[in-house]
């Protein structure tokens, strides 16, 4: 009950503030979840983390959607250690053009994350000040996370998703 | 192009800087850790820090796999405590889910997992004493993590990539021998663990080395997202156990031990008094099973919960469902789920999304090693090269979790 409520004042505040730019707020399994735009993700991140005290930067990562036509979410978790409240921003960007701010500005520890998502997803932090890949080798040439590259070699024959209901 | 082998601008031929490559296979380091560091004499000046020398691409592996075939993963991200990963992993399919899980099952986990805790616990604090050169207390604790790996062994039959547990609760009940082999273990690590302070605490020699060596302050730790031991060293009282407590850990007794100063000398007893108050809630969760009923050892998900094997092949109900679950003809919400769980280093998160296929349409692991690592370079700078050996022992990186 008294998690709701704290999310109803975040979901006031947030739309005092930003109004359209935030939009499409949840509340799956009690997490606040909303989805801002990309001109002012930096914005929103700096104002939770200075007025609404989301201290601490959980987690930058993304999901790819392929075909929609903002198919790649940058999604962030926050979490205000105080008042033991979550919060998640989700930021839809172009596949064709998967550019975002970066949050270094906001945590130092946004580096390596922003990373990583750039390696498995090919997401271009513009800012970031070491923007190159972190797990995979450098000549990789692909961004192995997005849903077009297999987990397999497709020309197998004997792991057909059919025969495993797939 | 070949970022992994930095070129260092400063090319004066009157610089007397070395180039050292510490790693990746450097016998000081435990693990698969590359750092190519300029020296200057034994100082360090500069550090780049490369990873993902045993990355094995597990969140794309998991994008096909059911949710049960996805447990094995997790057990080898951190190794050194691989059923917390489990019963983490297991524990965000059952809110997915929204299964209610019985205490017993719950108490089953917590003593499992505080279990694991201190085993990564004596790994990470023996290393420090090794590193440092009291390779005794390395010897002397490590006995005892083999009797956790004989624990484990008992209730699931494997030690150190332990799969235990399924999504609704354990595979079978824990059997006489490993309560009895639980109860012995609660009579004697706490001598060995006294000795081992004994041995170590107050040695001058061990204070000279660790304490004041890579202090870091709360509001640093908090800017890199520093979670676990090494942020509660630093005077944050930050537990996923107490904030968000998972698996009726509401329901017990214990403390959180913070440092002050975040140097070595505080992450080391930080990690030790975390290992004491394990034993309490271990303790503790031996006394509340014996008042909850005997022989539940899993929820009542019969959609989820794998049957017996003899059940399958003789009960119709049991054979459909089994049917159905192996071949993933079964709904799962469409929903998004995050759950944490304390870790062995710190907050370890499962981000979950499932589009009600037979596959999570995205798994990420938040995993700790990975964010507290990406400190170890910058805060090299300006360290004796013993002393960032040290530091990297203390941080108890994980090589299978940093790179997943």
């Amino acid at each position: 009950m008294e998690e709701t409520t704290l999310n109803n004042t975040i979901h006031i505040k947030l739309t005092e503030k930003f109004g359209e730019k935030v939009t499409a707020i949840s509340e799956p399994y009690g997490l606040l979840t909303f989805v801002a735009y990309k001109d002012v993700i930096v914005n929103v991140l700096s104002h939770l983390k200075e007025e609404l005290k989301f201290n601490f930067l959980t987690d930058i990562t993304a999901v790819h959607y392929p075909g929609k036509d903002h198919g790649i979410a940058v999604v962030y978790h926050l979490h205000n250690m105080v008042e033991k409240v979550r919060v998640r921003i989700k930021v839809f960007i172009s596949e064709q053009n998967p550019t975002i701010p970066t949050a270094t500005t906001v945590w130092k520890g946004a580096n390596w994350m922003e990373r990583e998502t750039y390696d498995l997803f090919g997401v271009k932090f513009e800012g970031h000040p070491d923007l190159r890949r972190i797990l995979n080798m450098d000549d990789l040439g692909v961004h192995p996370m997005l849903k077009q590259y297999p987990l397999e070699d497709p020309n197998r024959v004997d792991k057909k998703d059919e025969f495993f209901g797939r | 192009m070949n970022h992994n082998h930095p070129v260092f601008t400063d090319n004066d031929p009157q610089s007397e800087l070395v180039t050292l490559n510490l790693g990746p296979t450097h016998p000081a380091t435990h693990g698969v850790f590359q750092n190519v560091l300029q020296l200057d004499g034994e100082r360090i000046v500069s550090g780049v820090s490369t990873i993902g020398y045993i990355h094995r691409a597990f969140e794309k592996i998991a994008e096909h796999r059911p949710f049960y075939q996805i447990t094995p993963l997790t057990d080898r991200l951190n190794y050194c405590s691989s059923p917390i990963n489990n019963m983490g992993w297991h524990m965000t399919v059952e809110k997915l889910l929204n299964i209610q899980m019985p205490k017993r099952v719950d108490y089953l986990r917590v003593i499992i997992m505080e279990l694991s805790r201190i085993a990564d616990h004596i790994i990470c604090n023996t290393i420090i004493g090794q590193d440092t050169g009291a390779t005794t207390t390395f010897l002397y604790l490590f006995q005892f993590r083999e009797h956790i790996y004989e624990i484990f062994e008992e209730v699931c039959g494997a030690r150190l990539t332990t799969n235990i547990g399924r999504i609704g609760g354990f595979e079978r009940d824990f059997n006489e021998i490993a309560f009895t082999k639980i109860n012995k273990f609660l009579k004697e690590f706490p001598i060995a663990l006294k000795e081992f302070e004994n041995l170590l605490t107050r040695n001058r020699i061990f204070i000279d080395r660790t304490a004041g060596v890579a202090e870091v302050t709360k509001e640093t730790a908090l800017e890199y997202s520093w979670t676990g031991p090494l942020l509660r060293a630093t005077g944050v009282d930050y537990d996923v156990r107490v904030s968000d407590p998972y698996s009726s850990y509401q329901d017990f007794d214990f403390e959180i031990p913070v440092g002050t100063s975040g140097d070595i000398y505080d992450r080391y007893l930080v990690r030790n008094e975390e290992m004491w108050q394990s034993l309490r809630i271990i303790e503790q969760a031996i006394v509340k099973l014996k008042t909850e009923p005997k022989g539940i050892f899993h929820a009542d998900v019969p959609e989820f919960y794998l049957p017996p094997k003899q059940e399958v092949y003789n009960n119709m109900e049991a054979l459909i469902y089994h049917f159905k679950i192996v071949m993933g003809e079964i709904d799962a919400p469409k929903a998004e789920v995050y759950h944490a769980v304390e870790g062995g280093n710190g907050e370890l998160g499962f981000y979950l999304i499932n589009d009600g296929g037979r596959t999570p349409y995205r798994l990420h692991f938040r995993r700790p090693s990975f964010i507290n690592y990406q400190m170890f370079a910058p805060m090299s700078e300006g360290m004796l090269l013993s002393d960032a050996i040290i530091n990297m022992s203390s941080m108890n990186i994980i090589a299978g979790e940093l790179d997943a």
